[in-house]
């Protein structure tokens, strides 16, 4: 078995959290794992078709760093073909998120886009990009177009902060390198946070990655690196803030790196294999969800009863959601051809 | 009335549609400071700041994909292919992101943008640098494909392109950057999606776009004085084609001649001869006749790269043998 490396240990960057704040993250993240759960029964069930990614322990990176943007303003989120978590934390409505999943044309990308392309332009969801990093210049060319309008429109309002979601996969491609060096060279407000979950499909980091501190890459572009304890939702919103602070501030790019675990396969499809029982029992230790509900109830901000009205509640979310994609209508085929153009 | 060079009759296009919309901003390899490599954006850069022509580094998939971003989030950017050939190296973001993205997200987002760039075959440029991509992309969802071939032409479409909000591949012409031509002083925007008529005609109609256009009116004249009366028809949409305007001159003149520099399998012709089939079988008393370059990697030879794309001559020849059959 592969030495594990060993996760940052006194983030000296932690969030210290209300308990509106608490209970905030603490919905989130369950929304996140319980909808996540649905999503493979109604896959099992035949409900839902193609690769289905889903996003199970990773609940932190999601919820630590999108609920750290503003969520009624110009921030906007890119991610990858492992979105369904993401797309929730930026507000996509449950609903519209499973209805996509089911094809039906209340879905957020109406049926046309599926499990990696969830799309939401009221929530500056700026998709599921399922190539891997394909996503990266397009999340880079929106922050490019908050500074444009800053800069060359003259518009002070336009403070946005764009955050990229991808994997450690994907920071062996050249579309990272390219524009870790663009978003660096002209102080763009992005923030490209890695979620190093340790696998590429089957591919193990330290066998694809020469340097596998991925945070390390920042500063050779320029820009700070971090590296983060991505099962602490806490370490997460610490440093996603300053981040988030630093770009909006127009002072530039950052890279975080989270170490993370997926619970499940690379996708529904994965028999799963590679992986050692070892090194799942390790990280599943690290349940983000348990370790939130151990800091909250442990810093007397909540009562185990509440966390459970909280999941019961959720629960019936996901369920609903369930019942209205199942209710939803499928697209009309005479649509077919509708949305190949912007006139269409 | 005023004498424009190409290059300038698409930096004056380029010009007049950043002046009248802030969102419009031009990205690629050396088109601010070095004023772009056929001098199409020469000393914009002055006049809009660094941001507004912005000099990239050179990684094509990325700073085209930076442009789809910032087309999805509202701007309205020009990417410059320094020469179209190193798109491919952006191949992904045009065809998935540019291309697919409206339709994948279920219209959530559109993408005003323009790729351009000089595409063709050059004299002895080699290989990478002489080719013709237009049958590459032509199968990509929501592209929309742009041949111009005049100044004045190049101009009214640059600025109908800019305008468009969907994704458009607009193709330049490295031999063409230098003709001339005198353009209208008050402004004109021609039609993305209408072919030109460059020449009416009765005996035949002879389909083409791009440099290919001047080869065929250089045949034209010496087909005129044997007293052959070719229509001449130039493209300029190449997705979609303007079958509307293709199929009236069919049915007039029931022959079809297809001149283009692409290559024949998969080509442009290609596709137009299969749309011609479909749609106007019953007026032709011939089948299309496709004249294409060659199958092969453009060769640095003179003689070969001559042999390799379709000459004036061999145009006369075609034209005549369609016409020999006649009823």
């Amino acid at each position: 078995m592969v030495q594990e490396r060993v996760l940052p240990a006194t983030p000296t960057t932690r969030a210290t959290v209300t308990r509106e704040e608490g209970l905030m993250l603490y919905e989130d993240m369950v929304l996140g794992r319980l909808f996540e759960d649905k999503c493979a029964e109604m896959y099992y069930r035949g409900k839902m078709f193609g690769f289905v990614h889903l996003y199970n322990g990773q609940e932190a990176v999601s919820t630590g760093v999108i609920r750290a943007l503003r969520r009624d303003a110009n921030d906007y989120v890119a991610s990858t073909y492992r979105d369904h978590v993401h797309a929730l934390s930026a507000g996509v409505p449950a609903r519209e998120v499973m209805s996509e999943l089911f094809g039906k044309v209340t879905g957020c990308s109406k049926g046309r886009g599926g499990s990696m392309h969830l799309f939401s332009e009221p929530h500056r969801l700026l998709g599921g990009y399922a190539f891997v990093s394909e996503g990266i210049p397009v999340a880079t060319g929106v922050a490019f177009q908050s500074k444009y309008r800053r800069e060359a429109m003259n518009d002070p309002s336009s403070d946005g902060v764009t955050v990229c979601f991808f994997g450690d996969g994907a920071a062996n491609n050249g579309q990272f390198f390219e524009c870790l060096n663009m978003a660096a060279l002209w102080k763009l407000p992005v923030i490209y946070v890695i979620e190093n979950n340790k696998w590429a499909i089957g591919m193990a980091h330290e066998r694809a990655t020469s340097v596998p501190e991925i945070y390390k890459k920042g500063p050779a572009f320029g820009m700070p690196g971090v590296e983060v304890d991505g099962m602490d939702v806490l370490a997460v919103r610490g440093v996603a803030q300053e981040a988030i602070a630093r770009a909006r501030a127009g002072e530039g790019p950052t890279v975080i790196e989270a170490l993370t675990y997926r619970f499940r396969g690379h996708s529904l499809a994965d028999p799963d294999e590679l992986r050692a029982k070892e090194e799942k029992e390790v990280w599943s230790k690290r349940d983000p969800i348990t370790r939130l509900a151990d800091h909250l109830l442990g810093e007397g901000l909540v009562k185990a009863e509440e966390l459970k009205e909280i999941d019961r509640r959720i629960q019936e979310h996901v369920n609903d959601a369930v019942k209205f994609a199942l209710d939803s209508p499928e697209p009309d085929p005479k649509d077919l051809y509708k949305y190949i153009f912007a006139e269409d | 009335m005023a004498e424009t060079i190409f290059f300038n009759a698409l930096r004056e296009a380029t010009d007049e549609e950043m002046a009248r919309d802030p969102r419009v901003l031009v990205m690629g390899e050396d088109v601010g400071h070095y004023g772009g490599s056929y001098k199409v954006t020469k000393d914009l850069y002055k006049k809009y700041g660094d941001l507004r022509l912005l000099d990239t580094p050179i990684a094509e998939n990325s700073f085209t994909g930076m442009a789809v971003g910032a087309a999805m989030t509202g701007l309205r950017p020009i990417v410059e292919g320094m020469n179209m050939g190193f798109l491919l190296l952006a191949f992904n973001q045009i065809s998935n992101n540019a291309g697919m993205l409206r339709y994948t997200s279920g219209g959530n987002f559109t993408i005003p943008m323009v790729i351009r760039g000089p595409g063709g075959v050059g004299r002895q440029l080699g290989a990478e640098h002489s080719q013709r991509l237009e049958a590459y992309f032509q199968a990509v969802p929501g592209l929309k494909i742009v041949a111009c071939s005049t100044p004045y032409n190049a101009k009214g479409l640059l600025k109908s392109a800019i305008r468009d909000n969907n994704p458009v591949l607009f193709f330049e012409h490295v031999l063409l950057y230098n003709l001339k031509e005198d353009l209208p002083d008050e402004e004109y925007l021609l039609p993305l999606d209408k072919a030109e008529m460059v020449r009416s005609g009765e005996d035949i109609t002879i389909l083409t776009y791009s440099r290919m256009r001047h080869h065929v009116m250089q045949a034209v004249k010496t087909l005129e004085k044997e007293g052959i009366d070719p229509e001449v028809i130039d493209l300029i949409s190449l997705k979609p084609l303007d079958m509307a305007t293709i199929a009236a001159s069919v049915r007039k003149t029931h022959r079809v001649l297809i001149v283009e520099e692409c290559m024949k399998t998969g080509g442009i012709a290609a596709e137009l001869t299969a749309q011609i089939i479909e749609q106007c079988f019953d007026d032709l008393d011939a089948p299309p006749v496709r004249l294409s370059s060659q199958d092969i990697p453009t060769p640095y030879n003179g003689i070969l790269e001559n042999l390799t794309i379709v000459q004036p001559a061999q145009i006369v020849e075609a034209t005549k043998k369609l016409l020999d059959n006649r009823i």
